[in-house]
Parts: C-alpha cells; structure tokens; sequence
C-alpha cells in the first residue's frame, strides 16, 4: 500500500467514524459537521490554489452565495433542503463565471486583489440590503428541510448524526469529483499551468481559458461547501462573505498543505477545532491560530501533508 | 512553396530598434540556421515568428495564412512549437509526467476528464516512442529539474515534438553546455531533420554545430540580415567574417 492509498483509507475511516470519537475528545457533533465543511471549501479553494497555481482571496463570495442562495429559498420559497442548495450553487456558479471572465487576465497579486474586490461586493450587498437579506443581523427564520428523496424521508432537521452523514454524502462526491479531475487530461493542464505558464501556452494552451474554468470548478464547489454551512447553523450573516473568511481558507489549505490532495482538509480540522476550543477560553482567539500558523509555516514550508504526499500525486 | 514566411518584419522597445526589416522564407522540410553576435536580435525574430511579440511593422505567415494577429498557443496548434534558450519545462514534474501533459493536448484531450481504453493505449504507446527519441527512456521517473544540463533541453525537445510539429523553432539549443552534450543535442537535431523530414528553424551561438547541420543560415546583426546563404557561401562571406566569425575568433 503507497502512502497515498494509506492516507485515503485514514481519512476515510477517520470521517466516517468522526461523531462516534469526537465526543470522545471532548467535542460534539455539530463540530464533526463544521470540520467536514470548512474541509471541502479549503479543498475547493486548493484545486485553484493548489492545482492550478492560483491565488483568490474572495473564495467566501461564492461560499456566501452559495449559503445565502440556500438559505433564501428555504426562507421565501419554501423549497426542500436539496432544491435550495441548487439554488444556492447555481446563483454562486453563475457569479463566478461572469466574475471571472473579467479578471483572469489579471496575474499573481493583482489577480488575488480583484478577487476581494469583487468578493467585498457581495459583502456589502448582503450587509445593506436588510429588507431580504436581512442585513448585519444575518438570514435567520428559516431551517433545513428532512430530506425527501421520494423513497424515503431522512430526518436531517433534529438528528444531528444524520445531518452530519449528510454532509459527508456530499463531501465525498465533491472529493470525489475533484480527484478524478486532477488526475485527468483537464487535471494535468492546470498543473502544467501552475508549474510554467510560459510553457503551457507553448504547448498550445489557452491560459485564460483555462483559468477562468478551474476558478469556476473551485467556486462551484466552495459554494457547496456555503450552502452545507448554511444549513448546519440554520443561519447565514454576511461575515460569511466577507474576505477574513476568504482568508481563512487561504490558510486552512496552506497549513494542511496545498500540494496534497486531503492537506486542506487537515489544515480545516486544526483551524475548526483550534478556534472552538480557544475561543472558548479567550476573546483573543484569533492570536493562538496566528501562533500555530506561523509555527507550521516555520517547521512545515510544504504544510502538514507536504512531506507525506510529495511525489505520490501530480 | 514555403511554410514560414516572415515579410519586412521590424520590432521596436521604445527608441530601440530590435529588427529591422527581416525577411525569411523557410521551405518545408528544411533546417534553416540563424547565427548573429550577441545582442543581433535572434531571438527577438523568434519571439515575432512565435507569437511572444508582435511586430511594430511587417507580417508573419505560416502555410500561406497571416498568424501576424494571432496569440502563441493558435499557432502552437496550427502546427508552430518552439523551445526557449533558457530551458522551459515543468520542474518539479517527472519526465513522463512532462511528455504526457504535451501528447494529451496535442491528441486534443486537454478537456478530458477521463480516458478511454483506446485513448490511454495511444498516449501510452506515444510516450514511450518520445521518450525513446530522446534517449530518456531510462529516466522517465525522475523529476526533470534534476536532470542534467542536456537531458532537460532533450526533454524540452521532446515536449515540442509530442505536438507534432510542422515547423520547428529552437532557440540556442546547444547554450551552455559542454562538448559532448552538444555533441548530443546536434545529433538529436540533424535526426530528426534527416529521418523525421522536420522543417527546422535554429539560433545557434556554436558554430560546429550550425555548418554541419544547416541547410542554409541566415546571418543577423545588429537586427538586419547581413547575409543568407548555404554554409559554404556564409564562410565565405567577407561582411559575416567581419561581424561575427572574427569575434568570435578573438
């Protein structure tokens, strides 16, 4: 067994078993979920930041939409848990390829810029328009749906567990989903755009193009990851959209480890259960996970799975 | 009958003149050399006929039709690649890794987020012909950045060749290596000249390397063409003497 194949099978058991031990070690379900979460939107952001060499800091725009999208139309359509969260990923997806065909001349820095521009937009949208979304106060009123799948009806709303399983359920296609991309063709292209541009386009590539769809791809699944979000708390405000949580999933993937597959969602369990176990003691949170990111970025250049996967995937 | 013809092209940096009024007419299956002292402008012509740049002046045509508007990758996919005189691959990627990005876009897979049975026979099968071409079959696992001076440029060679080319543009292959690298990499060009019929399109600072290869060499300097010819001629030619080949000598 590779270490890579090792790696999949821990992750795997260690998720599927998360509720049973978290409680073990002094957490609860509700975190297992927010883990499981905050993982596939740090992962989502890796397969542009880690996968195509891509820098956004305006990820939280589209995770926003995505739990503002969700949340809407549970609220004022009432629609079922599912429906809205295509709602939710559709309006996310459509703003991220307009948004993104405007800015995918922009390189490096000033790409990351634009992408916090545009991502405050939505910030102050969602902070004025109080009337609908109801403003700094945040979306409340509402609460997901019991699944109905036509078959059988799934108690998502009280069970806890069960809405953590959820969760996973959709976790794990989206993770599916983006292994398989990154090993495709299409895969091989963004890395070959992240390992030398110059010689990507040499070899015939449209970099733009290509941009633009693997910035589309990693809004279309943060924006899952928003609406889970939204659905776990019963509730969205507009921090949800605002940069510092751009930021936040900057540094989840980078201190769980951009060139690793599972390394984001690592560097998402640390952070999720650093700052609910912190800030449970202090108000200055935010200062302990500043420490342990400088410290990881200081023993770990490559993050926690950097070392571990290196070379195993492409 | 010409595959690449470059008309009166002229490119100017601010008040700097890099080329001025070039012409070129590259007949198909030839291996036309271009030699110039540092600074001619050699590869500022490439980076015009490559697409980098666009001419302030004059047209570039490939097969009959003006790619003069057209970005570097449309003309990598009618058929134009290139190397660069500094080595341009992708590092941290192993040699095989390196050969199948090129064959999977060049079979048009790039969009692919799967392949067929037949598809990935073909890329297989591809892989191994390239990497037999550039003798690095054995090193086919190893990180390419870790490869020495010419088993990169052979690999970059390669990479530009799993497209399939019509014309091919290497800037300075030979560039700072030693004897029996050089050796190497011109033995690799004139294969691929003479067996594969490639039409070929070379900067070259080593002078060995150009005489024997060349069908014919166009000389620059100072961004003009000083002379054009078979290499008999060029060695002949008093002006080139003068301008290159003496310092050269000194």
């Amino acid at each position: 067994m590779t270490r890579g194949r090792f790696l999949d099978v821990f992750v795997i058991v260690a998720l599927a078993s998360m509720p049973y031990w978290m409680t073990a070690i002094g957490g609860y379900t509700a975190l297992a979920t927010q883990v499981v979460v905050m993982g596939l939107a740090a992962m989502s952001l890796n397969f542009l930041l880690g996968f195509t060499g891509v820098l956004s800091f305006g990820h939280a725009a589209y995770f926003g939409l995505g739990g503002y999208g969700t949340a809407m139309a549970i609220k004022y359509w009432n629609f079922g848990t599912l429906p809205a969260m295509v709602v939710g990923l559709a309006t996310a997806t459509l703003a991220a390829i307009v948004i993104g065909g405007l800015i995918v001349r922009r390189r490096g820095v000033y790409f990351a810029m634009v992408t916090i521009a545009f991502g405050q937009v939505f910030y102050f949208i969602a902070y004025r328009w109080n009337e609908v979304t109801g403003g700094d106060d945040g979306l409340s009123g509402w609460s997901r749906q019991s699944l109905d799948l036509g078959f059988a009806n799934i108690d998502i709303v009280k069970d806890e567990k069960a809405f953590y399983y959820f969760v996973l359920v959709v976790f794990a296609v989206c993770a599916a989903a983006m292994a398989r991309l990154i090993a495709s063709p299409l895969g091989r292209s963004l890395v070959a755009i992240r390992e030398n541009e110059r010689r990507a386009r040499f070899l015939g590539l449209n970099i733009e193009r290509r941009i633009w769809l693997s910035f589309v791809i990693s809004c279309f699944f943060v924006s899952i990851a928003g609406a889970l979000f939204a659905l776990l708390n019963n509730f969205i405000d507009p921090r949800a959209l605002r940069f510092d949580q751009s930021g936040n999933f900057v540094i989840m993937a980078v201190m769980g480890g951009m060139r690793s597959f599972w390394g984001p969602l690592f560097g998402a369990a640390i952070f999720v259960a650093l700052s609910d176990f912190v800030s449970s003691r202090t108000e200055n949170w935010m200062f302990f996970i500043g420490l342990v990111f400088v410290l990881v970025v200081r023993f770990f250049p490559r993050g926690l799975l950097g070392v571990i996967t290196r070379g195993a995937r492409a | 009958m010409s595959l690449v013809e470059v008309e009166a092209v002229t490119k100017r940096f601010g008040n700097l003149t890099a080329i001025e009024n070039v012409s070129l007419t590259v007949a198909p299956g030839e291996l036309r050399a271009i030699i110039g002292p540092n600074g001619a402008g050699k590869t500022t012509f490439f980076n015009l006929i490559s697409g980098l740049f666009a001419p302030s002046a004059g047209k570039v045509k490939f097969d009959g039709r003006d790619v003069t508007a057209l970005p570097p990758e449309s003309r990598v996919r009618l058929g134009m690649a290139r190397t660069f005189q500094i080595t341009e691959i992708f590092p941290e990627l192993s040699v095989a890794e390196n050969l199948r990005i090129a064959v999977e876009l060049a079979a048009g897979y790039g969009l692919a987020p799967w392949l067929s049975g037949p598809a990935r026979r073909y890329v297989n099968d591809r892989l191994d012909e390239l990497l037999a071409t550039g003798a690095l079959t054995a090193k086919r696992d190893i990180r390419v950045g870790a490869l020495s001076h010419g088993d990169q440029r052979a690999a970059e060679i390669m990479m530009a060749l799993a497209l399939k080319p019509r014309v091919l543009l290497l800037d300075e292959p030979t560039a700072g290596m030693g004897d029996q690298e050089t050796y190497e990499v011109a033995r690799l060009v004139r294969r691929l000249h003479r067996h594969a019929g490639l039409t070929i399109l070379l900067i070259e600072h080593d002078m060995r390397v150009v005489f024997n290869l060349a069908d014919r060499i166009m000389v620059l300097a100072e961004g003009r063409v000083l002379a054009e010819g078979t290499p008999a001629e060029i060695a002949a030619d008093e002006n080139v003497q003068r301008a290159y080949l003496g310092e050269v000598q000194v």
